[in-house]
């Protein structure tokens, strides 16, 4: 097992054995622990000393359904603190299978021009080879993505950045191919995809063949660990196949967020949407079943998920117009910017995936833009060329690219729906008061993945929790759900897992025995909690010195004194319940 | 009485004249019915009502519907 260097200042790289200490790690736990480790907190994101770290989960790689995740880290453009995005994609498990646990970016190179690093196995290790990549920068990642499977072969996995990290845009993700090798799956949030480009790398193409495979310690605990997971995913109702996720997709909670009055419209100043069904992941179904003449139910954005929740929506002619337009997506240009035209949402997500940008924080942007008077909202046509301006890099374009907040600034804008710098997802903190908490004191910035209380608030999973009581057990729900979420986002299963998990105990039981079995532990479901709470306490204290402290986990005024149709109410908790969260870890 | 109601994702089959997943219809009611009475009515087999909310706010099967409530049915639902 290796962790593997690549250094971009000389184009050398360093195949390391994994230390002790690391070895029972993966995912979030692994890069925010070797970013904890090797990243001095000052260092500004997109210098030298800056390091993005990529790992698969600790049982990506296996065939445990639903886990071919991976985990990004870098110290956050955006925020100025760690970031951990979680993607899923073939690319996951073909660097686990080659015995890759970690593969760390460093340095920087002197001079323009953008390299890629193409990783094969040689004689039972893998060797990188860097070439120059100027052929693919400044262009469309949908065109790209096919020539690099034209010259590499279709059994390679792609990491890319697009044009918004080659800028150094503090919104930029890093894109991974889907299976249809489209440049689709991002680990969108926080900037990673500066931070890569910052190091002039625009790809990182993987060729797993002949790699030794990931070992499993306990075969027996292990499948029994599987079986159990796999039973789970297979009876609840939302991860089942032709299930809420498998027919909806994601978006099957634009109605439900709508009903409780906390779906952010127009730039956070409803709760609710009057197209919001006509953008629901129900219409995304209808229309493609009018469009098609059958059912099309979603498919896997990895390898081995049961759940299979990403969506397609096909055009007026019955052709795959885009894939997938996940719930944050569609409410980021639907509802939050004032658009009903689900070709339109579609085609701006779209653009994100050519472009290389996060869709909350781009959606986000463009309704602070419309808020601000840069155009109207409901303005699809005006969003579309916005967009395109980000991407090409225009002066507006690249003020756009700065994200949410700073658009805010330049405008004079005090309705800024972040925290730490990072645009709000989609839920609204005065309408469902536990993920307000969960924004303002995750160390992400802004992120409802990282402590997902709607579970409980609005969807009665894992039980029930009145989403307008401004309570101090608040803190005590979203602490729980932090814990929780680190563990996952470490394990390399698809956060999704939790609705089964959360209601079925055998489900979260199989997963204990999962880990246990691949590295021949006998850690109990409690200790792996712990786990999570020491993998936050690292990040906390990554955050502390790189001077993010408990006076931002706030979250923005305007929602403390500006009420929230329908229910018309404020935040309304005291910095108390903030401040418990992790004063209580 | 009358009661607004919107049925959505896979429960929309139980809605009349297969109008679109949380189009708003209209049901009569004897006075003083439950959540669970209208599930009833509406011929929606229990286990399959996970939340239902009224006037956006979520509410247990046994609460009491007034005149001219709105009432938003949801199966299991998730995602993020
Ligand atoms: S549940 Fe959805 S997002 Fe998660 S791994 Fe499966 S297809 Fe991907």
């Amino acid at each position: 097992m290796w962790i593997l260097r690549l250094n971009m200042t000389d184009h050398s790289y360093k195949l390391e054995d994994i230390l002790e200490r690391y070895k029972h790690l993966g995912g979030r736990g692994l890069t925010s622990t070797l970013i904890y480790d090797e990243v001095d907190p000052q260092c500004h994101p997109l210098g030298p000393a800056n390091k993005l770290v990529f790992a698969p989960g600790m049982i990506t790689g296996t065939s445990a359904p639903t886990s071919a995740r991976v985990s990004v880290g870098a110290k956050s453009p955006l925020t100025g603190g760690i970031k951990e995005s979680n993607a899923g994609s073939g690319w996951a498990p073909a660097l686990a299978r080659m015995g890759i646990r970690a593969l760390v970016v460093e340095g920087q190179p002197e001079g323009e021009g953008f390299w890629m690093a193409h990783i094969a196995m040689v004689d039972g290790k893998p060797q990188v080879a860097f070439m120059p990549a100027d052929e693919y920068t400044g262009r469309d990642l949908y065109e790209v993505y096919p020539e690099i499977y034209a010259r590499f072969g279709n059994k390679v996995h792609v990491a890319a950045i697009g044009t918004a990290g080659e800028f150094g845009y503090p919104n930029s993700g890093v894109a991974f191919n889907d299976m249809k090798r489209n440049p689709t799956r991002y680990s969108g949030r926080g900037g990673l995809g500066s931070v890569m480009g910052s190091k002039r790398l625009k790809a990182i193409v993987i060729d797993p063949t002949d790699g030794p495979g990931v070992h499993i310690a306990d075969e027996g605990l292990f499948k029994q660990g599987q079986a159990k997971m796999r039973e789970a995913l297979m009876e609840h109702a939302i991860t089942k196949p032709k299930g809420g996720l498998n027919s909806y997709g994601t978006a099957i909670l634009i109605n439900i967020l709508n009903e409780a009055g906390g779906l952010p419209t127009r730039s956070f100043s409803a709760g609710r949407f009057e197209g919001a069904a006509d953008v629901a992941g129900e219409a995304i179904f209808e229309t493609n079943k009018e469009r098609t003449g059958k059912e099309v139910y979603n498919h896997a954005c990895s390898p081995g998920c049961i759940i299979q929740c990403s969506n397609t929506l096909y055009d007026k002619d019955g052709k795959e117009a885009v894939s997938c337009i996940e719930y944050e997506s569609d409410w980021a240009f639907g509802p939050n910017c004032g658009i009903s035209d689900l070709d339109a949402i579609g085609q701006l997500v779209t653009l994100c995936n050519a472009y290389g940008l996060d869709t909350i924080e781009a959606g986000v942007t463009i309704g602070v833009a419309m808020d601000s008077g840069m155009i109207p909202f409901g303005d699809a046509e005006g969003a579309i060329s916005l967009m395109h301006e980000i991407g090409k890099g225009t002066a507006r374009g690249r003020l756009l690219g700065m994200g949410a907040a700073n658009v805010a600034k330049a405008f004079g804008n005090p309705r800024s729906p972040t925290v730490k710098g990072q645009a709000m997802p989609a839920y609204d903190p005065r309408a469902v008061k536990g993920i307000g908490v969960t924004y303002a004191t995750t160390t992400m910035g802004a992120d409802h993945t990282a402590g997902y209380t709607i579970a409980p608030e609005i969807l009665s999973v894992g039980g029930a929790s009145d989403p307008l009581k401004a309570e101090k057990g608040k803190a005590d729900l979203s602490r729980a759900f932090q814990k929780t979420t680190a563990l996952i986002d470490s394990s390399g299963h698809c956060l999704f897992i939790a609705f089964a998990i959360l209601d079925i105990p055998s489900g979260f039981e199989g997963m204990v025995e999962e880990v246990n079995g691949m590295f021949g532990t006998n850690m109990t479901g409690d200790e792996l909690v712990e786990l999570g709470a020491e993998i936050l306490r690292r990040e906390r204290a990554f955050n502390e010195k790189a001077g993010l402290t408990k006076a931002h986990d706030r979250l923005p005024e305007f929602m403390h004194i500006e009420p929230l149709p329908p229910h018309n109410v404020v935040v309304g908790l005291p910095d108390e319940v903030y401040d418990a969260v992790y004063g209580e870890l | 009485m009358d009661v607004t109601v919107k049925l959505f994702a896979m429960l929309n089959r139980y809605a009349p004249d297969r109008r679109k997943s949380g189009e708003p219809f209209q049901v009569t009611l004897p006075e003083g019915s439950t959540i669970a009475d209208l599930v009833v009515q509406l011929g929606i087999p229990d286990r399959e009502v996970k939340v239902a909310f009224v006037d956006g706010r979520a509410r247990a099967s046994l609460y009491q519907l007034a005149p001219g409530a709105e009432v938003g049915i949801f199966p299991p639902v998730g995602g993020g």
